[in-house]
């Protein structure tokens, strides 16, 4: 059937079963908008106009890390396509499957600095899976069907598919292709082609799986470290448990990896790295058998690389072969999917048990932290994991709340726990909190904020309230950028240098203005009362919680720090 | 970190916009200067072989190395040692020789190198050489002496030796190339 290629590029996101796209139209993107009027896609596919091209981006993040369906995401050319740029980066970095769709200016436009024109696939490509500009409408279809591909498979990560104006409005013969076809067609047969010619069959190797085996058979303290891969392979999660299990080893995450074991398993030693706890991290350093799943070991985990489990032969399990050996040396490495590797391994692992070893890394107990406040941020966490179950959504911001909720927020499966690890955004949460809200519409979400993260992106209060997707906020204020203060006071002689947030916004009235109720709270029962009554209306809720600012997110361990050289524990 | 050396990876790359920039953005990142640099079609004009020499430690080197196998337009990359390779390169060099006896001289250190004069004029003469950078810097530095008006070196292109190919079906070409199979 002969159709414009902006009608192509809706057919397509049918074919992938795209239910729901977050965007923000302009000049060079308008027949694409055109179609939701004038071919009636809109009735087919939701559009989600945020108040910024970032909230979008985020939004569509948050749609895919709740579902692990791939997010959607639109906007224009120039400006538009700059401000998705800290959105893709936040997909990249955590691995999370959004496929990114911008229009250029027209292709004889382009290289001449026209207005809104800037060159989209140069300024995305290190943060992209991949991308493409396309100026052959005969080929519009398949790139978009590669880029969701290549978007959710292997180790998941962000698409842009730049489009030349002039091409959306080129008529081209297409016909529908059901999902299952589209790896027998086109370039996307070609790459499995190719990739099968060289891949006999995409299974770990049998070998690797029997030496892992052997390894733990020889080891006394294995120890086990879970990442976001186990978060992103598809129903690794029940096969993880039965590993752990299994094992009966203490079992670390990275934050990423949160969700991967419940918060409360007698196994879990809770988050590794620079806030993570005293028996996680002192469990690293005494191993002697480290089994990493999923878990790039950035810097926040592996602090001091050279030093990082010492005592332990590493085995590091992951689908990307780049992560083996990029941040700490390896003895061992298993490619492939975390589901079908543990599956191989849970069918040949006999059971264990060490109960000496786990005494000792359970016997490493965190302090209780003291707070100068009424209310300590383990309080207010407290209070939300008693209103909350597994039907909760927690997003957060980034910064000493974020570290807060990864320390307590009591987590039972994957893809609660919504945060931006690798890239750290500030601002993430709200659009995340609404991206997961809109995809799962049966779920509580809570947004946990701090008053820096907020003032980012809380404009998307009006993309909440008028697409009708309750959220309920928690904002941490300590009236300071809290986690760069935490720094300055521990490493910069207390000079508070440009973190101190004096200056309002009155945040009550400000959630009022946009039809949310807000309330200000500075005690433990006030909290309570007001969360309770939050988690009952179901959102559009701002709960603003006094806290103090010299309040410390601890343990830490500074970075470039060997895992048991804790500044604060 | 071990010693910096010059590394050479053969890349095998999709023939598309922007494969090249991408793959060059890798050395830029880690502070890497390339030192040479070719590309070219292969008897498969849907792939390009990149050969580039890049002086950095081996540990910078694996890690480039990885990076580049895992993107969606690069099909293979090794690295390949001198010993065990054949590596070429084209210079073209323009060189003063207004003088009888120098132009003499010049033809007789292109006879020598096995090089060709491939342009005369009046003033000038132009060699094409062949050979590996020894050699071509070897010659380089003698014709210094006479005048080298204009100098264009291709950069090294190789291949390995024997049998063995870019393509080989090693484990770790299947390792990375899983990451890459579509599901």
């Amino acid at each position: 059937m002969k159709m414009k290629c902006s009608q192509v590029l809706m057919e397509c996101l049918l074919e992938q079963g795209v239910d729901t796209v977050f965007g923000y139209p302009g000049g060079t993107i308008l027949n694409i908008y055109d179609e939701f009027e004038l071919h009636g896609y809109g009735e087919k596919i939701k559009h989600i106009l945020t108040s910024h091209e970032q909230g979008a981006a985020h939004a569509a993040d948050g749609y895919a890390r709740s579902t692990g369906k791939v997010g959607v995401c639109f906007a224009t050319s120039g400006p538009g396509a700059t401000n998705l740029t800290t959105g893709i980066a936040t997909a990249y970095y955590d691995s999370s499957p959004v496929v990114f769709i911008t229009v250029n200016v027209p292709e004889a436009l382009i290289g001449k600095d026209a207005f809104q024109e800037v060159d989209v696939t140069g300024i995305t490509m290190p943060i992209t899976k991949c991308n493409y500009l396309v100026r052959d409408p005969e080929t519009l279809a398949d790139v978009v069907r590669e880029a969701f591909a290549i978007a959710r498979s292997g180790r998941p990560g962000p698409v842009v598919i730049d489009i030349a104006k002039n091409v959306t409005l080129t008529e081209v013969e297409f016909e529908s292709l059901p999902l299952s076809e589209h790896s027998k067609s086109g370039r996307l047969a070609k790459r499995v082609q190719r990739s099968n010619n060289n891949l006999k069959a995409p299974e770990p190797d049998g070998e690797d799986i029997d030496k892992l085996i052997s390894m733990i058979a020889e080891a006394k303290k294995p120890l086990v470290l879970a990442g976001g891969g186990i978060i992103r392979s598809k129903d690794a999660v029940p096969e993880f448990r039965k590993f752990i299990e299994k094992l009966g080893a203490p079992v670390t995450t990275s934050m990423m990896g949160i969700g991967a074991c419940p918060s409360d398993h007698p196994l879990f030693t809770g988050m590794i790295g620079m806030h993570g706890t005293r028996a996680s991290n002192i469990a690293t350093t005494k191993c002697d058998l480290l089994i990493i799943i999923g878990c790039r070991l950035s810097d926040r985990v592996a602090l001091a690389p050279h030093f990082f489990a010492r005592n332990a032969k590493i085995v590091h399990i992951d689908i990307d072969r780049a992560e083996i050996d990029k941040n700490v040396k390896t003895d061992h490495h298993i490619i492939g999917d975390a589901r079908r590797v543990l599956e191989l391994i849970n069918a040949k692992l006999p059971s264990y048990d060490y109960p000496e070893w786990r005494e000792e890394v359970f016997s490493q107990k965190t302090k209780e932290p003291v707070s100068a406040g009424k209310t300590t941020p383990k309080e207010i966490v407290d209070i939300i994991n008693k209103y909350t179950d597994e039907n909760t959504i927690i997003t957060t911001d980034v910064g000493q709340h974020q570290m807060w909720l990864a320390q307590y927020f009591n987590c039972s499966r994957p893809k609660q726990f919504i945060s931006s690890g690798g890239f750290g955004t500030m601002g993430f949460g709200l659009g995340a909190a609404i991206g997961a809200k809109i995809a799962n519409p049966d779920k509580l979400v809570v947004h946990c904020t701090g008053d820096g993260s907020f003032r980012m992106n809380y404009t998307e209060y009006a993309t909440a309230k008028y697409y009708g997707v309750p959220v309920i906020t928690v904002l941490f204020n300590n009236r300071a950028l809290g986690m760069v203060r935490q720094w300055q006071a521990l490493t910069a002689g207390r000079r508070f240098s440009q973190t101190t947030l004096d200056r309002g916004p009155d945040f009550v009235k400000f959630a009022d203005a946009f039809g949310f109720e807000g309330v200000r709270v500075s005690t433990k029962d006030e909290f309570e009362k007001a969360f309770e009554k939050a988690v009952k209306s179901g959102g559009y809720y701002m709960i603003e919680c006094s806290i103090d600012t010299e309040d410390l997110v601890s343990p830490m361990i500074p970075g470039g720090a060997k895992s048991d050289e804790f500044l604060l524990d | 970190m071990s010693e910096v050396r010059i590394h050479t990876l053969s890349v095998l790359v999709e023939n598309v916009a922007g494969v090249l920039s991408h793959v060059t953005r890798f050395f830029s990142r880690k502070g890497y200067n390339i030192e040479s640099l070719a590309v070219g079609p292969t008897d498969d004009t849907s792939v390009s072989r990149i050969t580039i020499e890049v002086m950095a430690d081996d540990a910078s080197a694996e890690q480039i190395m990885n990076q580049l196998r895992k993107m969606f337009s690069v099909y293979s990359v090794k690295e390949l040692p001198r010993k065990t390779s054949v590596r070429r390169e084209l210079v073209l060099i323009k060189v003063k020789a207004e003088e009888p006896d120098m132009r003499n001289e010049i033809i007789q250190i292109v006879n020598i190198f096995r090089a060709s004069i491939i342009d005369v004029s009046l003033k000038t003469l132009t060699i094409a050489l062949i050979g590996d950078e020894d050699k071509a810097d070897a010659m380089q530095n003698l014709l210094k002496n006479f005048g080298i008006l204009e100098l264009a070196r291709t950069g090294t292109v190789a291949l390995e030796r024997g049998e063995a190919t870019l393509v080989d079906d090693t484990k770790e070409n299947k390792e990375f190339n899983l990451g890459k199979n579509m599901n």
